[in-house]
């Protein structure tokens, strides 16, 4: 009986546990669904379900402009990030050279970095290079926390491959190169894409540099498009309008961590257990 | 972990060492390995220098000036003025206070829950991969949008979290989660533990799973009572995962802008070190005391950092 009643409380907690997790985006769902006074009753559905508001976001501001340039960013960042860290990685994790542990816990320390340390310092980067107001600005300010994560996580990777694998390749005289692009990356496609999906979330969600080195909107990613959505007046915001924006750039994301869920976690896992 | 240490220990005992009766052929190869090895890491190094060694330099130095954003040439040396300053604004003060309560009380919060939910996680029930699948979605959600979902349901008015407290009888009129100075600051941590917990978890989860079973069956055996097993066996050997997983927090949490300055702006109750340095760099245009506030901030964590590294690698050559 008792054994019973544990079981049932453990179901009920659980099932509060998820209703705590999931609740609030089927709120943010729920709310961009409704139109004019219905989101001031507090409904736990949409009495008449409409689009509108999807629609509107896309006509009042370049929304769609918007989530172009969150896209060119973080693929830009991932494909950076991810050719320094693949030639980094080998280096660190097949090679055995001096100062390789000392080079180990500087880039460790790097991804520690708290960003605003070097905000100023960028944005005086960022102005002498003339990316003020530049989608490329972002591409580079957000190296400093891909980077650093990219490489650990493939070195690690890399590291617990066998050694036979590029020892044929070296007795038949291939250069470390080669060896690198013919005989490494095949094997690395899971790898690459759990440390690129990861690299991809960071750089979409980054709010802090892309709100300092951006000023028009038409340059603005999405995080600082929703961040800044206001409304005609400054006590009311247009809560439907920013819980639609918000629900189609989150979608996709959770969508791709959905299908992905496993590598993400051993991903996440290399990079701060391991680490 | 131990995979880990392994290679790094062979590496390190083998490196420094010239490879004795090597013949030529084999040091030429070592050699070319080496040269490649350097050659890789260039381009990594070159933009780790510029995007992080740089701009940290220029910060600290400009730190010393009185550099504004307009005109960011025209600067004086001013000494440590800026850093007299700052020590002396109670709102600097107030904002490290607010940083330091929110990274203890939000870190420990989800520590506990995390450990909890991991826990949970690690038993056998029906539906548990819909329940992991679940517990990523608010890790999923950029933080922006989770502070502005946020935002709307502890709207005094209209959101959906008073509502749910006046139904239930938990409040008799509604709560100003954004406007009371004391409010506002649970609220933020609030969110912070909704979003970061399912990471805690996740990384707990793998701890877990790391742990040797033949413990847990001895205990089985000899009639130990779970919560005893827990306490002695399951925590002690959990604690590296766990003290790694409350250090990274730790350090995310210290640096905290993104959702606080989204769901609060720049009010004084809530403004973290991140939010005071950005206020005085980009609304006030004071790269000088902004700088030097982020200075500050930098070696607080740095500080952080080290003693964590040095722990680290303690423990590391312990095991060696």
């Amino acid at each position: 009986m008792t054994k019973l009643l544990g079981r049932l409380i453990f179901y009920v907690l659980l099932v509060i546990l998820f209703v705590y997790t999931v609740f609030p985006f089927y709120w943010a769902i729920n709310t961009s669904l409704m139109s004019g006074s219905e989101l001031f009753q507090a409904r736990f559905w949409p009495p008449n379900p409409a689009w509108s508001n999807y629609v509107v976001i896309f006509q009042e501001q370049p929304f769609g402009r918007q989530i172009l340039n969150s896209l060119f960013v973080s693929v830009a960042v991932v494909l950076f990030a991810l050719g320094l860290a693949v030639l980094a990685a080998y280096a660190l994790g097949r090679i055995q050279f001096r100062g390789r542990r000392l080079l180990l816990f500087t880039i460790l320390g790097v991804s520690m970095f708290p960003q605003i340390a070097v905000l100023s310092g960028m944005f005086e980067l960022v102005r002498a290079l003339g990316l003020y107001n530049n989608l490329l600005s972002l591409v580079l300010s957000y190296m400093i926390f891909t980077v650093p994560f990219t490489v650990w996580v493939l070195t690690t990777f890399m590291r617990e491959l066998p050694k036979e694998i590029e020892e044929a390749a070296v007795v038949d005289g291939a250069s470390p190169f080669v060896v690198v692009t013919q005989v490494f990356l095949p094997l690395m496609g899971p790898a690459l894409v759990t440390t690129g999906l990861l690299a991809f979330i960071a750089a979409w969600n980054e709010f802090l540099f892309a709100l300092t080195f951006t000023l028009s909107s038409e340059q603005r990613t999405v995080p600082v498009a929703i961040g800044l959505i206001s409304g005609a007046s400054a006590f009311e915001l247009p809560w439907a309008n920013i819980m639609a924006a918000s629900v189609v750039v989150t979608v996709p994301l959770i969508i791709l961590v959905l299908i992905f869920q496993r590598r993400i976690v051993s991903g996440l896992t290399a990079g701060a257990v391991k680490g | 972990m131990a995979t880990r240490d392994a290679p790094l220990t062979a590496a390190e005992t083998a490196a420094p060492e010239p490879l004795p009766a090597a013949d030529a052929r084999q040091s030429a190869l070592t050699r070319q390995r080496l040269r490649s090895a350097w050659l890789f890491l260039t381009p990594m190094i070159v933009v780790l220098v510029l995007v992080a060694g740089w701009p940290l330099a220029r910060t600290i130095a400009l730190s010393f000036t009185d550099a504004n954003l307009a005109d960011l040439s025209a600067r004086q040396f001013v000494g440590l003025l800026n850093y007299q300053f700052l020590l002396t604004d109670p709102d600097w003060w107030r904002a490290v206070w607010n940083t330091v309560f929110f990274t203890v009380v939000s870190v420990s919060l989800e520590t506990v829950l995390g450990l909890l939910i991991a826990l949970a996680l690690h038993q056998h029930f029906r539906g548990r991969g819909l329940l992991r699948a679940a517990i990523l979605i608010p890790w999923a959600i950029p933080t922006v949008v989770s502070a502005q979902m946020w935002r709307w349901m502890f709207n005094d008015v209209y959101g959906v979290v008073n509502e749910i407290m006046l139904w239930t009888g938990l409040a008799t009129e509604p709560w100003a989660w954004l406007a009371d100075p004391q409010l506002s600051m649970a609220a933020v941590i609030a969110v912070d533990v909704w979003k970061t917990t399912p990471f805690m978890a996740l990384l707990i989860l793998a701890g877990l799973q790391m742990l040797p079973q033949d413990c847990y069956e001895n205990a089985k055996i000899d009639g130990v009572h779970p919560v005893t097993t827990f306490f002695r066996v399951t925590l002690p050997l959990l604690k590296p995962a766990l003290l790694v997983a409350i250090i990274f927090r730790t350090l995310d949490a210290l640096r905290m802008f993104d959702l606080v300055y989204v769901m609060q702006g720049n009010k004084v109750d809530t403004m973290t070190m991140s939010i005071y340095a950005r206020q005085q760099l980009v609304d006030f245009q004071d790269v000088g005391y902004g700088s030097a506030a982020a200075t500050l901030l930098f070696m607080i964590i740095a500080l952080f950092t080290v003693v964590y590294l040095m722990a680290g690698g303690i423990g590391r050559e312990e095991k060696a």
